[in-house]
């Protein structure tokens, strides 16, 4: 069978089981809707969280762009793995013992304030958003490879499954297929790396294959040839790292403490029956996203060195058909600026900027650009976001394989994209109608609420699905920015500082989220031609802002609730009753 | 109570503990002296990438673990475990909201 007819196939299959869940976990109280009642269990919500987590660009960008970047591509997989550790250590166990429904709660709660409130649920939206609306752009790439459907039709088709879903099931649906998603994404992401790793290094356990002796005779190690290929090509060595210390540290701060102060993530361990399963869940959360995050560099890896051996100096008419079939789509361009018909390629920009192709093709068949040429003698310009996807296909894995990778895929952006619009509609449901603006509405018409919100919030994020903001790459940036600089602190602070009030709460957080949105908008937005280390403050890229953000509103929060009074006496015995687990 | 003023104490110098070598394994063995590790040869791996790719990650996961077995124990000593059919109080922070606006 071919490629697409199996694609349907197993997309086709792995839909109808996230739709039988949603009908089966139909939710009936705001409880259930918001944090499933209260009654997952431990395994079940590490599973959904691990899939809650990884989305999109965890399954499709990362092993790409690590592929790309060699060893600085370890901040996404520390950053991403390491908040884990604060989340179970400083944040989860406390949350479900304060027992409410959403992140806003916690800040409002404790900081006896709807202020702060307000605030907070501003952050949620913001970060939910932004995070949707590079989900759904993944599914329009999908579908657009692989259905060869429109781009436009792929997100309708996205977004008709998850509002299904969301608004029947609420967070007990979408926990349920999340465990089912989990499922899906972690099979599809592991049989292509399991095979390339056996025919590379005969070893069927990639992270060992990643550092064993090739499979084909040379008796060298895949690190070391890589090395050698790379270096040869003017890239450097693929183990050698080419940030500055002080901004990984930062960037790696920055996703950690990110991470950890994520509002969909926060709000799984919620959904648990008591406190030490919310420790638990946590660990079994990472062992679950561990086993795809040390997989993927060793996927980064083996991509890289079959990508250089299957097109350098290759002639472009005996490039495979995958190449083509990319090329078609806009996200690989060649150029043969020496006019030898072979694809020449090395480290610099084969042309500025994105391709900007013409209707016309060279003598190749190659597809023309209008783009001006780059500096560089690179002939070859490939979009990060196609390793994952391509790789069986490099690799030539079995059709199937390339049509569980698409399964995955999709998995992996419909999980994430549920949980996300999930905490947009209790923010607005909960925490803006309920609590704030509408205090007497009944369970059922708050219910009804928290539905409405959904629908509404699967119809923004397919709009920019369909309608991409160009700038939605920088924009995750900004979510972990945003996250580290205003949540995580106040959170922490407010478990481990009785001390901490709300004045200073407030200043805090206003003081970390105007400092990180302002670094990031000057840095990407107003004037992008400064973005360079020179220009950077303490040298941290914008993408570390979220660390600076972080120690401002710390110190800001401290300094300024040193000078004002206390919180009340019922707050401080609240604050005792969540540091127990009885009670 | 002054048992619950020692489970706190208690409680926070182990997350302590524990971050010290988080903060060790990734930002110390990761990112500071990663090129220093580099040196040393790992199976086919220089020590430093392996520890930023691969040996961080193995460790964050054994650290939670770690985190629970030593937090149930610590609960059990301090007679503040959950019994089996116990849910905490849904409706604690309801309550909390009234009183402190």
């Amino acid at each position: 069978m071919d490629i697409q007819t199996l694609t349907y196939i197993i997309v086709g299959i792995t839909f109808a089981i996230y739709i039988a869940i949603a009908i089966w976990a139909k939710a009936g109280t705001t409880d259930d809707f918001y944090v499933a009642g209260h009654h997952v269990p431990p395994l079940a919500n590490g599973m959904a969280t691990a899939a809650d987590w990884m989305s999109a660009a965890s399954f499709i960008s990362m092993a790409g762009l690590i592929s790309f970047m060699g060893r600085d591509g370890s901040m996404y997989l520390m950053g991403w793995t390491g908040g884990y550790v604060l989340l179970a250590l400083l944040l989860a166990p406390y949350l479900r013992k304060f027992g409410q429904f959403t992140v806003p709660d916690f800040v409002g709660d404790r900081y006896y304030s709807n202020a702060a409130r307000t605030v907070a649920v501003i952050c949620a939206l913001f970060i939910s958003f932004t995070y949707v609306a590079g989900q759904m752009r993944g599914v329009g790439i999908v579908f657009s490879r692989f259905l060869e459907v429109d781009i436009t039709m792929g997100v309708l088709i996205g977004m008709s499954i998850v509002f299904f879903y969301a608004v029947l099931g609420g967070m007990k649906g979408i926990t349920y297929t999340q465990v089912a998603q989990y499922c899906v994404l972690i099979f599809a992401f592991m049989v292509p790396a399991i095979f390339i790793s056996i025919m590379m290094t005969g070893n069927p356990v990639p992270q060992l294959g990643f550092g064993s002796t090739l499979a084909d005779g040379s008796g060298a190690y895949l690190l070391d040839k890589l090395n050698g290929l790379s270096t040869e090509l003017g890239f450097g060595r693929y183990t050698d790292g080419r940030k500055s210390t002080f901004d990984m540290f930062a960037i790696v701060a920055a996703l950690m403490v990110g991470t950890a102060g994520l509002p969909h993530v926060i709000v799984r361990f919620f959904t648990v029956p008591k406190v030490r399963d919310a420790r638990l869940s946590a660990g079994y959360a990472l062992v679950l996203i561990a086993i795809l995050y040390t997989t993927a560099p060793t996927v980064a890896s083996f991509a890289r060195l079959n990508l250089i051996n299957t097109v350098s100096n290759v002639e472009y008419t005996q490039t495979p058909a995958w190449f083509k079939n990319w090329e078609a789509i806009d996200l690989i361009a060649w150029r043969d600026k020496n006019h030898d018909g072979k694809i020449q390629y090395t480290a610099g920009n084969a042309f500025d900027g994105n391709p900007d192709f013409t209707d016309g093709r060279g003598v190749n068949g190659e597809r023309l650009l209008n783009n001006a040429d780059g500096k560089s003698a690179n002939e070859l310009y490939i979009d990060q976001d196609i390793m994952v996807l391509a790789n069986p296909e490099i690799a030539m894995l079995p059709n199937w394989v390339v049509a569980l990778v698409v399964a995955g895929g999709l998995a992996a952006a419909l999980s994430t994209a549920a949980g996300l619009l999930l905490v947009i509609s209790t923010s607005v449901a909960h925490d803006l109608f309920k609590k704030m603006l509408l205090p007497n509405i009944t369970d059922k018409q708050e219910l009804m609420y928290a539905r409405m919100a959904v629908a509404i919030a699967v119809l923004i994020a397919g709009y920019f699905g369909i309608n991409p903001p160009g700038f939605v790459a920088q924009v995750v940036a900004f979510a972990f920015g945003l996250a580290a600089s205003s949540f995580f602190p106040i959170i922490m602070m407010g478990i481990f500082y009785k001390r901490m009030n709300k004045e200073g709460a407030i200043a805090g957080m206003i003081t970390g989220l105007i400092f990180t949105s302002a670094y990031i908008i000057y840095f990407k937005f107003i004037n992008p031609g400064a973005n360079t280390a020179d220009n950077w403050w303490l040298g941290v890229s914008p993408e570390g802002a979220g660390t600076l953000g972080m120690v401002l509103n710390f110190i800001v929060a401290y300094t300024v609730c040193k000078m004002t009074p206390p919180p009340p006496q019922n707050v401080q015995d609240m604050i005792e009753r969540i540091r127990i687990p009885r009670g | 109570m002054a048992d619950a003023k020692a489970y706190w104490k208690e409680n926070v110098s182990l997350v302590l503990k524990l971050l010290t070598i988080w903060f060790i394994v990734s930002y110390g063995m990761g990112i500071l002296f990663v090129d220093y590790l580099d040196k040393f040869q790992f199976f086919g791996f220089p020590f430093g990438f392996w520890m930023a790719q691969q040996g961080s990650i193995y460790i964050f996961v054994l650290l939670i673990f770690i985190y629970v077995y030593k937090m149930n124990k610590l609960d059990k000593k301090y007679d503040v475990e959950e019994s089996d059919d116990h849910i905490p109080a849904e409706d604690m922070g309801r309550g909390m909201t009234k009183g402190g606006q």
